[in-house]
Parts: structure tokens; sequence; C-alpha cells
């Protein structure tokens, strides 16, 4: 996108800018050169950039996958803190925990980087507590919201408009379901019972 | 908002007949591991980042209190059932422009069959959908 300023049609130039703001998402699209020449207006540019890219939903598939990672992590938290889980488990927990918080911060960071606005964690999640009676009640348990964390992620992969946040959604994916198998083997189960995750 | 008026259109003229037919082809416990790729954000009997599924079939859409559904759904007027159901499952953002669910489908008409087939029955669950 390096079109030289002096092409920019003269009606691209400030006055839109503002209407655009003002007139709501969705409306008026900033071309990128348009975006160039806000230089030193971050805050109007960075929501032309999202809009002007934004036919699309990634703010919406971000933020739900923001929804199922904080999910994720209280998950773990009840687990690590159920006194049901021996070491290694549990350190191993308490690692997979980490890494969906560092999932949750990439999210969040980015989907204000787009000009949206990050989920919050809801307040209370209502989990199977009373099921969750030994170790291997809790890893199944896990097992079972990595299992479907992978098919959310695929579910994000092909819908996803920017390549770049698709691929990190792929990697993202990648991690959630070696997860899922660390956690079948130590259940004693087939780790990677398939060639295809759906 | 032309998707939806096609949707709930096509879902008025598809209950009467592909209804029964989709219902007589699933396989609900075909359905119940279908179903697996959805308990990232749902389930059953409880609200999650989606809604809970018990007592879906024949609920308006979006008619949950206690769930913060997005315009886009609580505009739509549809009624859940195998045609709406069928419709939104396969493309949800595609049929409902601006719903939260974000999810790219389920695209094998089989495989929604056998989910639907699969709902119908475990969202009526005594054991579950107290
Ligand atoms: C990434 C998370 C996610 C996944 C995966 C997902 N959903 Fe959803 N679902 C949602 C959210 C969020 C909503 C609320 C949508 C809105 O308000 O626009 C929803 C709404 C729905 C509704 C409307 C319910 C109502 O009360 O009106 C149905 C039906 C539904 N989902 C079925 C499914 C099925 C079946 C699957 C699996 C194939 C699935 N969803 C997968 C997040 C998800």
């Amino acid at each position: 996108m390096s079109i030289p300023p002096q092409t920019v049609p003269a009606t691209l130039l400030v006055p839109p800018v503002r209407r655009s703001f003002l007139s709501g998402f969705g409306k008026f699209t900033l071309s990128a050169t348009a975006i160039a020449l806000l230089a030193g207006q971050e805050r109007l540019a960075l929501v032309g950039s999202a809009e002007a890219k934004t036919p699309n939903n990634d703010v919406a598939i971000l933020n739900a996958a923001l929804g199922a990672e904080q999910e994720a992590i209280a998950a773990y938290q009840v687990g690590a803190t159920s006194g049901l889980l021996q070491k290694p488990v549990l350190d191993l927990a308490v690692q997979f925990q980490g890494h969906h918080k560092e999932h949750a911060a990439a999210l969040a960071a980015t989907v204000k980087k787009l000009g949206g606005t990050p989920v919050e964690a809801r307040k209370t999640y209502t989990f199977p507590v009373e099921k969750l009676k030994t170790q291997a009640d809790v890893l199944a348990f896990a097992a079972e919201l990595e299992k479907g964390a992978v098919s959310a992620y695929l579910g994000a992969v092909p819908i996803l408009d920017d390549r770049n946040l698709a691929k990190v959604a792929a990697s993202i994916l990648g991690d959630e379901a070696m997860h899922w198998a660390v956690l079948r083997n130590a259940l004693g189960q087939n780790p990677v019972p398939t060639a295809f995750l759906s | 908002m032309k998707h939806l008026a096609a949707l709930a259109a096509t879902a008025a003229t598809l209950t009467v007949g592909a209804g029964i037919c989709q219902a007589a082809n699933g396989d609900p416990v075909h359905g119940a591991q279908i179903y697996q790729r959805c308990l990232a954000c749902h389930s059953l009997e409880h609200n999650r980042s989606g809604p809970r599924h018990c007592g879906l079939f024949g609920r308006p859409a979006a008619s949950l209190p206690d769930f913060n559904y997005s315009r886009a759904m609580k505009a739509t007027g549809l009624t859940w059932d195998e045609a709406t159901l069928d419709q939104f499952l396969e493309n949800p953002l595609k049929a409902m422009p601006g719903t939260k669910m974000a999810y790219a489908g389920v695209k094998n008409p089989q495989e929604r069959a056998d989910l639907i087939a699969y709902l119908k029955k475990a969202t009526l669950d005594p054991e579950i959908c107290k």
C-alpha cells in the first residue's frame, strides 16, 4: 500500500474522516492511504483501519475464542485448587492454565488493536464440581474442555478474514491439541485417537 | 436483514416437508459426537459463552432471559426447529450476520441432520434438563 499521497482523491482528505467516524461503522471505510494520512491521529487511525478491513467478523471470532479461554482458565483453577491433583499432574495443570492465560492476553490485545472491546470473563462459571471426585475426573473434565477448544479454533480458522490471525488461531489450536493429548495420556487413554480433528 | 427474512421464509416452507424427513434421516448417536464440537461454548444445562440448549426446540431465538444475546439474534424472530437449526448451523455468520456465534458451521448435511436428531432428544432429556 504505497500509493503516493498526491494520487489520493481530494475527498478523502480530512473532512470525510470525521464524518465517517460520526456516522457509525460500516457506512464508510477508509482506504489504507487515507489511514496513512492520519498519522499522528492514532485514535481515529486505529478505528479507521479496523473498519477499513472489517466487512468481516474477526473481532467477534476472537472474542468467542477469548470467552472459551477465560472459561478454561477458571476450570484449571478449579482443578488446581481441588486438592485432587497430585504432582506431577498438578504442575502440568498449572502450566496448561498458564498457556490459556497467554492465549487470553494475546486475544484480548488483538481485539483491542482491531478497535473492538474484549469480552469480560464471566463472574461465575458452572462446572460439574459435584462430579469431580478423583484426579481422573478432573483430568477427564479438562480433556473435554481442551477438545472443545480445539473444535472452536477449527471453526474459527476458516472464517478469520485476516490470514495472520488465522495463523495465530492455528498455533493456539496446536497448543490445545497437545494439552488434550497429554491429558488423555495421563488418563491411560490413546493420546492421539484420530488422524483428523473435528 | 435480508438474510434473516429469507431464513425465516425458508424455515416456514421447510418445516412441514423437509423437517420430517431430516428427523427421520438423522442418527442421534452420531449426532452426539458432532455435538462435542459445540462443547467449547455450550452445554445442555448451563449457560457458558453460548446459551444452554435444554428446551431448544420450539423456543424462540434469543429467549433465555439470563443470557446476553447479540442484537442480531434478538432481532431474528425465528423459532428453533429442524429447518431453522439446519440453516443456522450450516453457516451461522452467513445465516445471521452479526451473531456472536463465531463458528464456521457444520457444512456436511448428514452431520447436521445427525446433530439435530441428537439435539431433539438431548434437549428434552429429563435427567439433564430438569
Ligand atoms: C465459539 C463458541 C461457539 C461454538 C463453538 C458454538 N456456539 Fe452456538 N452460540 C454461541 C454464542 C455466543 C451464541 C449466542 C449468539 C448470539 O447471541 O448471537 C450461540 C447461540 C446458539 C444457538 C441459539 C440459541 C438460543 O437460545 O437462541 C444455537 C441453537 C446454537 N448456538 C447451537 C450451536 C451448536 C449446535 C453448535 C455446535 C455445532 C454451536 N452452537 C457451537 C457460541 C458458540
